[in-house]
């Protein structure tokens, strides 16, 4: 299992938004969440790279505790890719060098190196000629393709998406979906929040289902979305079907 | 009715190579004060973004304790106030372009740390977590990420800063440093040509911030181009 969460506890304040979480992700599978708004899908992803610190509990990934205070939080990081709702690409930059940064600093490889990644994963992605534009030249799709490449060139064994295609106009979601599905196909480990039935339908291996800071129901996309257990599953799945 | 207008331009004209003079004091002053106030204000305005309670109280105690003062009072302060104290416990002085350049910066240190701090407060926070999940600390996060473009929206305030900084030097006049607006005193105490004079000054003043109004713009369409 490259992640394990046992017993997430996640307050804010006195919020308590993560009561208890426990999940486990094996190389190569692909995790869908979903949840409605406020059920702390977003939370949950966050600590799992530890852009919000765990109040309780243990997150073990690849092996290693993140709890554990001995750990070297961003090396931990580096391994888990994360792509944002808002792409939050770094705008002063252009598209190949929100890429090599990370990649030059961290993994210290050379410019020539890290160049000659970049292009490979733009080739991926379908951007190979956007390298040198700057990301406020493009589409929210692209965009979003570029911020996948960006966490890709990190080599991560993990990949977390909450909600990578919530701020695109529906005729942009295609390719990023598309991108991801790739993704999934060549073996990536992926947990991803979404909005999108017919991606989880068609491309996670599970899929689970939160509410108010539990996971409700977790099971198969086929099992899950033709025959809920809960209640409260069911009808969060009517409003959204 | 009052009597015949007697304005004597060619006096002013003489006097001319004197207020000259006096700029590059003016500008000297508003530079270097200018340059330290930069590394005050980006280190005041770091440390009023901090978390840490001590760090920020001191940074803030400085801020508005500057910010509510008159720089005038500063500026004496610092010349009569300090320079007394200097003078009985170590026999020693600082002079008054020393004590001009100190206030320039002390003052627009303040008000430059506050520039700074909107503009890195200004920095979306998805940009910080971009730069965190890809494993950079908060240190290189900070180098790469939020200072190059908080810098980039520093620029125009800095400006105006610059501005208002040249234009205060004018009141060190009172602690006698040989600037522009001391100079067209002297010159009008000899002459008497007031009129004349303090316009002369007053178009030198506007000449150069016009200068650094035009100087900026420039600046800042280069800027949006990238
Ligand atoms: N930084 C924060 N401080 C306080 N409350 C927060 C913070 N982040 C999220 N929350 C709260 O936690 C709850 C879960 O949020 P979130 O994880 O974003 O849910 P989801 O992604 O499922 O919509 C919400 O009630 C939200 O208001
Ligand atoms: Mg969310």
């Amino acid at each position: 299992m490259i992640v394990q969460v046992f017993d997430l506890h996640k307050k804010f304040g006195h919020l308590e938004v993560l009561k208890g979480i426990n999940c486990q992700v094996a190389e190569g599978e692909v995790l869908c969440v979903i949840g409605p708004s406020g059920s702390g899908k977003s939370t949950f992803l966050r600590c799992l790279n530890l852009l919000e610190s765990i109040t309780s509990g243990k997150v073990i990934i690849d092996g290693v505790d993140l709890t554990d205070p001995k750990t070297d939080i961003n090396k931990v990081r580096r391994q888990v890719g994360m792509v944002f709702q808002q792409f939050n690409l770094f705008p002063h930059m252009t598209v190949l060098r929100n890429i090599t940064l990370a990649p030059m600093t961290e993994l210290k490889l050379s410019k020539e190196e890290a160049t000659e990644k970049a292009l490979r994963l733009l080739s991926k992605v379908g951007l190979r000629d956007k390298a040198d534009v700057y990301p406020h030249t493009l589409s929210g799709g692209q965009m979003q393709r570029v911020a996948i490449a960006r966490a890709l060139a990190m080599n991560p064994k993990v990949m977390l998406f909450d909600e990578p295609t919530s701020a695109l106009d529906p005729e942009l979601v295609g390719e990023v979906l598309t991108v991801m599905k790739e993704l999934a196909q060549e073996g990536m480990t992926m947990i991803v929040v979404t909005h999108e039935m017919g991606f989880a339908r068609e491309v996670a291996d599970r899929v689970i289902f939160m509410d108010g800071g539990v996971i409700v129901e977790e099971n198969t996309p086929a099992e899950i979305f033709s025959n809920p257990k809960h209640e409260r599953t069911r009808s969060f799945l009517s409003k959204i079907l | 009715m009052g009597g015949s207008l007697n304005l004597n331009w060619e006096i002013a004209i003489a006097s001319l190579p004197t207020l000259l003079s006096g700029i590059k004091w003016t500008i000297l002053i508003t530079v270097v004060g200018l340059f330290f106030g930069f590394f005050i204000g980006a280190a005041m305005g770091l440390a009023r973004t901090t978390k840490n309670k001590l760090v920020f109280g001191i940074a803030t105690v400085y801020v508005e304790t500057i910010r509510g003062t008159p720089i005038l009072v500063q500026a004496l302060y610092l010349y009569f106030g300090v320079n007394q104290v200097l003078q009985q416990m170590f026999a020693l002085q600082i002079n008054s372009l020393t004590a001009a350049i100190i206030a320039i910066a002390i003052n627009s240190g303040a008000y430059i740390s506050e520039i700074v701090r909107g503009a890195i407060q200004s920095i979306d926070k998805g940009q910080v977590e971009a730069g965190r999940s890809l494993g950079l600390s908060s240190l290189k996060t900070f180098y790469y990420i939020v200072w190059p473009q908080a810098f980039k929206r520093m620029i125009p305030p800095l400006g105006n800063q610059f501005i208002i900084s040249l234009k205060d030097t004018s009141l060190f006049a009172v602690i006698a440093v040989g600037e522009l607006l001391r100079q067209g005193q002297l010159v009008v105490a000899t002459t008497f040509a007031a009129f004349e004079i303090y316009t002369f000054v007053s178009l030198i003043y506007l000449m150069l911030t016009l200068s650094i109004s035009f100087v900026l713009r420039r600046i800042e369409r280069r800027l949006d181009v990238s």
